[in-house]
């Protein structure tokens, strides 16, 4: 575990933020079913303006996380403040939050304007005021045209700004997204996560977005938080979880990766035996952990150099093994490659389709050479 | 020609309810038109012919004097505005109790909800004739109900508790709230919980997340139980025969009268159609139009 990342997932306050107080705190929530603990003693802090996304597979707890901060399920331990009040004994209707549902959950009697208005209507506005509010948001949404259908009759994509746009009117300071984009096809997709991103820095309201959607969570979010089996495995921006996972379980989570079990061999100069690579590992870095102890190290796949000979790898002794490619797969803008390599083990490389013809690729069954630099390789102990 | 096949199979699954309904429904409706408009004759059948020969040709007869006749008489009116009244105070009565039960049976566990449906379905295993004759039992001046008042000392002598407006009431409530309460039950069933969530989250307490999301929701239950209820409360026979005023006639009453005692075949068929015209035409109309509505809502 690298030295920034533990002060990520040990204290929730992070560098940037110790100077803030946390807008959310959870502290030491353990949420029980029966004996299935599906949120256990979760700590974690999110600050003003942030789009925060809890991203973990199905059963992870996040979704149960959620329904907490927004009051359908309550705590069997631990505390949640919400802009530094204790919501023990808040029900969800008396919360500032506002969450958007997974099914959007709009009401099927109701128009789009009723609809958004529903909020308003409960903190006894006037008529007036409540027109002008479900316009101005709508209009944000791009749906001010749509005022007077009902549910049944959007496309999912339509439904999805109207759901957005009926929690939004309340200008609540913190938003709860239930999985916002998965209903939604691909190119949708793409195209609404921007538009969340807009709005939410237009507004200034804090975003928490759940999602199983790695790729989702990476567009989006500034910080994430990766969740298994109730507990936080990491937090941090994309970029730290993406480039340095804590452990295994992000590694393999977040992206594609290479990982093989070694033993150290010098702490001090960031040496690996690994058996199961066949080759020495060198990492640019002093490890933390003792020699001969067994850790894991982990290469992104398009952090691995392909060659035909081993000229081409700068007379490198370590980070090198040779292999057989044994699949390819073509996916436009990269290729995956799959490489046995001499221990038996298969590798996955992918490489940018730079030349569009393919007289100069790397075809299957050739015998390449795989190496990467000391900075790439992620030695992970747990 | 699977296609083909598949065609005529439907035809003949909606062709079997429909030539029931043809042969049991309608033919009969037909007769009995006929006969309210003949003549009633004392001989057997109880009424003369709609069609006579005249010259060679069959001419219908019409005779109007049976529904002009209900209307002369006063009885006629106030039993059937009598029956309205009863039918309508019964179905909001089994509807205020029916919702809160179909409502807690809906929100119930899933083993508690079928032993609860099953409660509510068990005392259709006797007779409804016995259980109103029970009825009879508990309200009668020296029944259960007046014997433990008067044992208690809260009264000295008993209320007159049968033959009343309210022992009719406590029959048709009593016999006809499983028919609220199913169909009831079967839309609340279905309600998506994420809405009332929904609402939650937007600043709506538990009650007003009920009067404007459940309650509009669950419209086509109120009015699919209201019209099991309804309907065949108006045309009641057993209930007020037993348990009623003998003052006031309910109109189901005064339908079996005129056919059994009076032997008026005529005007006892005038009546049923009268029934028919007042109640199920509307009653379809309305039913028809909540179809669409709903179809257009999915």
């Amino acid at each position: 575990m690298s030295a920034q990342l533990q002060v990520d997932t040990q204290s929730p306050t992070g560098r940037e933020h110790s100077a803030v107080s946390a807008f959310v705190r959870i502290e030491n929530v353990t949420k029980k079913f029966g004996d299935f603990a599906a949120v256990d003693t979760v700590s974690l802090d999110i600050y003003q303006g942030e789009i925060f996304c809890l991203l973990g597979g199905s059963g992870s707890g996040k979704t149960t996380l959620l329904r907490m901060l927004a009051g359908f399920e309550t705590p069997t331990a631990g505390k949640i403040y919400i802009d530094g009040q204790d919501m023990s004994t808040i029900p969800p209707y008396e919360r500032r939050v506002n969450m958007m549902f997974q099914s959007y959950a709009l009401f099927p009697h109701m128009t789009v304007e009723k609809n958004v208005a529903f909020g308003l209507e409960q903190e006894k506005l006037s008529r007036q005021q409540i027109r002008a509010r479900v316009g101005e948001i709508l209009e944000i949404v791009k749906m001010g045209s749509f005022l007077g259908r009902k549910p049944h009759q959007l496309s999912g994509g339509q439904r999805q700004r109207v759901a957005l746009a009926r929690a939004l009117v309340k200008r609540p300071k913190l938003l709860l997204l239930d999985e916002p984009l998965a209903a939604l096809d691909r190119k949708l997709r793409e195209h609404t996560q921007f538009e969340l991103i807009n709005i939410q820095k237009r507004l200034g309201v804090t975003f928490i977005v759940v999602t199983h959607d790695q790729e989702e969570a990476m567009t989006l979010s500034s910080r994430m938080g990766v969740m298994n089996h109730g507990k936080i495995a990491q937090v941090g921006t994309p970029a730290a979880i993406y480039e340095s996972p804590a452990t295994k379980f992000v590694a393999d989570f977040i992206g594609s990766v290479n990982m093989f079990e070694g033993r150290v061999l010098e702490e001090g100069a960031g040496r690996i035996q690994s058996d199961e690579l066949g080759c020495v590992v060198a990492v640019d870095r002093k490890l933390n952990c003792a020699r001969g102890a067994t850790v894991w190290t982990a290469v992104r796949p398009e952090k691995i150099n392909m060659t035909r000979t081993l000229e081409e790898q700068h007379g490198l002794r370590e980070n090198v093994v040779r292999g057989r490619v044994t699949e390819i797969a073509y996916m436009g803008d990269v290729s995956i490659y799959l490489v046995q390599i001499d221990s038996g083990k298969t590798v996955r490389v992918t490489l940018p389709n730079i030349m569009r013809d393919a007289e100069h690729r790397i075809a299957r069954d050739e015998t390449v050479y795989l190496s990467w630099h000391g900075s790439s390789p992620v030695v992970l102990t747990e | 020609m699977a296609q083909l096949d598949n065609r005529a199979g439907r035809r003949l699954v909606a062709g079997i309810p429909l030539f029931w309904l043809l042969l049991f429904f309608f033919i009969p409706f037909v007769i009995v038109l006929k006969i309210s408009f003949s003549e009633v004759r004392l001989a057997m059948p109880p009424y003369a012919p709609l069609f006579q020969w005249v010259q060679g040709v069959p001419t219908p007869k019409l005779h109007f004097g049976n529904y002009a006749f209900l209307f002369t008489d006063p009885l006629y009116v106030s039993s059937y505005l009598y029956s309205l009244k009863v039918a309508a105070v019964s179905t909001i009565c089994c509807l205020l109790i029916g919702y809160p039960m179909a409502y807690a049976i809906a929100h119930a566990g899933p083993t508690w909800r079928n032993v609860l449906l099953m409660m509510i379905v068990l005392p259709f295993w006797t007779s409804f004739l016995l259980r109103v004759y029970a009825w009879i039992g508990l309200l009668k001046n020296n029944g259960v109900i007046n014997n433990v008042l008067i044992y208690l000392g809260i009264i000295h002598e008993p209320l007159p508790l049968l033959q009343s407006d309210f022992a009719v009431y406590i029959g048709i409530v009593y016999s006809y709230l499983p028919f609220m309460i199913l169909p009831l039950y079967a839309n609340l069933e279905k309600h998506d919980n994420t809405l009332l969530e929904a609402a939650a989250d937007l600043g709506a307490n538990p009650m007003t997340a009920f009067m404007r999301i459940t309650l509009p929701q669950s419209v086509p239950g109120i009015i699919a139980g209201s019209l099991l209820v309804f309907i065949p409360a108006v045309g009641e026979y057993v209930v007020p025969s037993l348990l009623g005023r003998t003052d006031q006639l309910m109109i189901g009453r005064v339908l079996s009268d005129e056919f059994f005692e009076n032997r008026d075949w005529p005007v006892a068929s005038s009546v049923a159609i009268l029934i028919l015209l007042a109640l199920v035409i509307p009653i379809m109309l309305f039913q028809h139009f909540q179809r669409r509505e709903l179809e257009v809502q999915k």
